[in-house]
């Protein structure tokens, strides 16, 4: 092996550990500094919903759940949606309009989450409460569509992730749809396919590959903070209406974060932390081995193709 | 087999990376660098409350055209992290909104002292359809607003107090801050101290745990919501309202009056306060007693170490605060906050004679 090679491979050896060593050294960091209110809570931390910084009380329960229920919601919302848009762009979409299309998709990605919020703020809450006070009574009775007519709480924000994910998703599953060897969709063709039935194949055949754009797009939801905190009331209860107010994990961080100066207060916070990560680390390895179970059941060549990255 | 020995080698690489930067590392640069003449620049850098912040980037910029050898540099960081880096001696001086608990102060590596700089409050604001002129509270009627027990517009509660004003049968929706917040702090203590059953259910601290309602982040997270929440009420920073035009109740002080939020009724509320003054300044002065105060204030304060390490610094911190009590409170109006009364600068003249300087 030529010396240059040999350096070459330390060099980016060296890099890719560094990554290990700093998830490594986040999780010690989360763990070590939340001893204190591990200890004192231990497993009824994530099961409790009791949130009381003045008598030193702390349950993560509501914020785990106002983390999962708004990211579920989103993710329902938004990969419809970005398919659509991946789909038209790389299947349907006339040259000329393509890269304008490419562009504005990319646009949404680069808004700052603040700027979201403050649109969530002025424009989307109105607009959920003239929805909210429009619904029929009968419909308000129901579990799903409960409480005061507010504007914000779980709806607002699960409509703000969406449009905050679709973005990722849909760049994503573009670019492996792109990746369906031509082939395929001649295939498909040949065999009397609709354009419907061309597209529904392609994207089979590169379904490894969507999921893990819409697994991404999942992950960015859990941690996304100040658009959600803007616009999802900030009351940290567990409710199925998509109309009260909630908490998330990553806005409580942001909310009381800075003011907390008592240790255990602060211990609790970082074990909020702690507990996203965990779930974030959970949400990546189901992805991972949702991703690997199909890859399997496809043919034994493995002839479905995953671009790196895609799939994390 | 090559492969391993080159990823082998490759985290033995990092490892001894990061092992020397951590072995190497320099010890941070010292406040301030304390020169032997006057002539030396000097760095001083503090930490803490955000709400005073307006107030003393003017101040410490005013400051450092009068004095160009010094430099203050400020970051607002929020009470509790002020708190928390004063006590690490992270930064030579903190600031607050509440004062420090005696754990806190115990966990301090020396005396800390406590110097208010100037005053604040704390008004409700409401959006109530068909309601346009300002409304009358009362300390526990307000309690039990944020505390979930008066839920609609038109309780008798309301009513009584407001004579003349028609009041809708609808739904109260209470706003709040959801982040941890001087704010909030100056808020809860007023209501801990008019309601008995507030201060068991709720209490004191810059993040509680409400009843009910919502929360919107920041003076404007809780404004944009009361405007845009028909029968909604919050609460804001006076600076906040009076800067934004947001019109804004009276509440009755302990004297009986019902008192607008202002400029001059909380000075007044400090006045008021300072005949029984603490001498470490440590002191709550919402529902304060005396005439024409306004009951929802607060000082927000400085610390500053009794036996500073750095006395060059030590030295530079007190003339300032010298110059901070005296000229630099004619600032304070303009900025939306309340000066602080003649007499509670005269104590705190005095107090900053115990900082060991030499």
């Amino acid at each position: 092996m030529r010396s240059s090679d040999f350096g070459f491979r330390v060099a980016v050896g060296a890099f890719a550990a560094a990554l290990l060593l700093i998830v490594v050294a986040i999780a010690v960091t989360l763990v070590n500094d939340s001893t204190l209110s591990i200890q004192k809570f231990g497993l009824r931390f994530w099961g409790t919903s009791n949130w009381d910084p003045v008598a030193g009380e702390f349950g993560a329960l509501p914020f785990i759940w106002g983390t999962l229920y708004s990211s579920v919601l989103a993710l329902l919302i938004a990969t419809p949606v970005a398919l659509g848009i991946a789909v038209f762009i790389s299947e349907l979409c006339p040259n000329a309009l393509r890269a304008p299309l490419i562009f504005l998709t990319e646009l949404l990605a680069a808004i700052p989450s603040i700027v979201y919020g403050l649109w969530g703020i002025f424009v989307l809450v109105p607009a959920v409460r003239t929805v909210e006070t429009a619904m029929p009574e009968s419909l308000r009775a129901l579990p799903l569509f409960s409480g005061p007519p507010l504007g914000v709480g779980m709806f607002a924000a699960a409509l703000i992730l969406a449009v905050m994910v679709v973005p990722f998703t849909s760049a994503i599953a573009r670019e492996v749809l792109r990746t369906v060897p031509p082939s395929q969709r001649e295939g498909a063709f040949a065999l009397g396919a609709t354009r419907f039935e061309a597209i529904r194949a392609a994207m089979f055949y590169a379904r490894t590959g969507i999921i893990g754009a819409v697994m991404l797009g999942f992950g960015r939801a859990l941690g996304e903070t100040m658009a959600v905190t803007m616009v999802i009331g900030n009351n940290p209860q567990v409710s199925l209406s998509l109309f009260a107010p909630q908490y998330t994990m990553a806005a409580v961080l942001a909310n009381e974060f800075t003011e907390a100066a008592d240790a255990l207060y602060l211990a609790a916070l970082i074990e909020i932390g702690l507990v996203l990560f965990v779930i974030t680390l959970f949400v990546n390895m189901l992805s991972r081995g949702l991703i690997w179970s199909m890859a399997r059941q496809a043919s034994p060549r493995r002839s479905v193709l995953v671009p790196r990255g895609a799939e994390a | 087999m090559n492969k391993i020995v080159m990823c082998y080698l490759a985290v033995a690489l990092t490892a001894a990376i990061a092992a020397g930067c951590g072995g190497s590392s320099e010890p941070v640069t010292a406040n301030s660098s304390s020169g032997a003449g006057t002539s030396q620049a000097l760095q001083i850098n503090g930490a803490g409350a955000t709400f005073p912040y307006p107030i003393y980037s003017k101040w410490f910029s005013e400051y450092n055209t009068l004095h160009p050898n010094i430099r203050v540099n400020y970051q607002s960081i929020g009470s509790g992290g002020g708190i928390q880096q004063v006590v690490n001696q992270t930064v030579f001086f903190g600031a607050t909104d509440g004062p420090m608990t005696e754990d806190q102060l115990k966990a301090a590596g020396g005396r800390i002292l406590h110097f208010p700089t100037v005053l604040g409050a704390v008004v409700p604001v409401y959006n109530i359809a068909g309601v346009t002129g300002e409304l009358k509270f009362t300390g526990p009627v307000l309690a039990d607003i944020f505390l979930g027990k008066i839920k609609k517009w038109d309780d008798p509660a309301i009513a009584k107090l407001n004579p003349g004003v028609t009041l809708p049968a609808t739904d109260v929706t209470v706003v709040h801050r959801s982040d941890g917040s001087g704010t909030t702090y100056i808020f809860v203590d007023y209501l801990s101290k008019v309601s008995p059953q507030f201060k068991s259910q709720v209490g004191v601290s810059t993040s509680v745990k409400w009843p009910t309602g919502v929360g919107g982040k920041g003076n404007e997270g809780v404004s944009g919501l009361v405007t845009q929440t028909p029968g909604s009420i919050g609460y804001v920073e006076l600076i906040y309202a009076l800067q934004n035009t947001i019109s804004f109740g009276s509440v009755q002080n302990a004297a009986g009056e019902f008192v607008k939020g202002s400029v001059d009724a909380v000075t007044k509320a400090a006045a008021a306060a300072a005949p029984n003054m603490p001498a470490d300044f440590r002191v709550s002065i919402t529902n304060a007693q005396g005439a024409g105060a306004y009951p929802i204030s607060s000082f927000t304060w400085l610390l500053l170490y009794e036996d500073p390490k750095d006395k060059a610094a030590g030295k530079a911190m007190v003339d300032f605060m010298r110059w901070a009590l005296t000229d630099g409170q004619k600032y304070a109006s303009d900025l939306g906050y309340a000066p602080l009364p003649a007499s509670v600068v005269m104590l705190e003249q005095a107090a900053l004679d115990q900082i060991k300087v030499s």
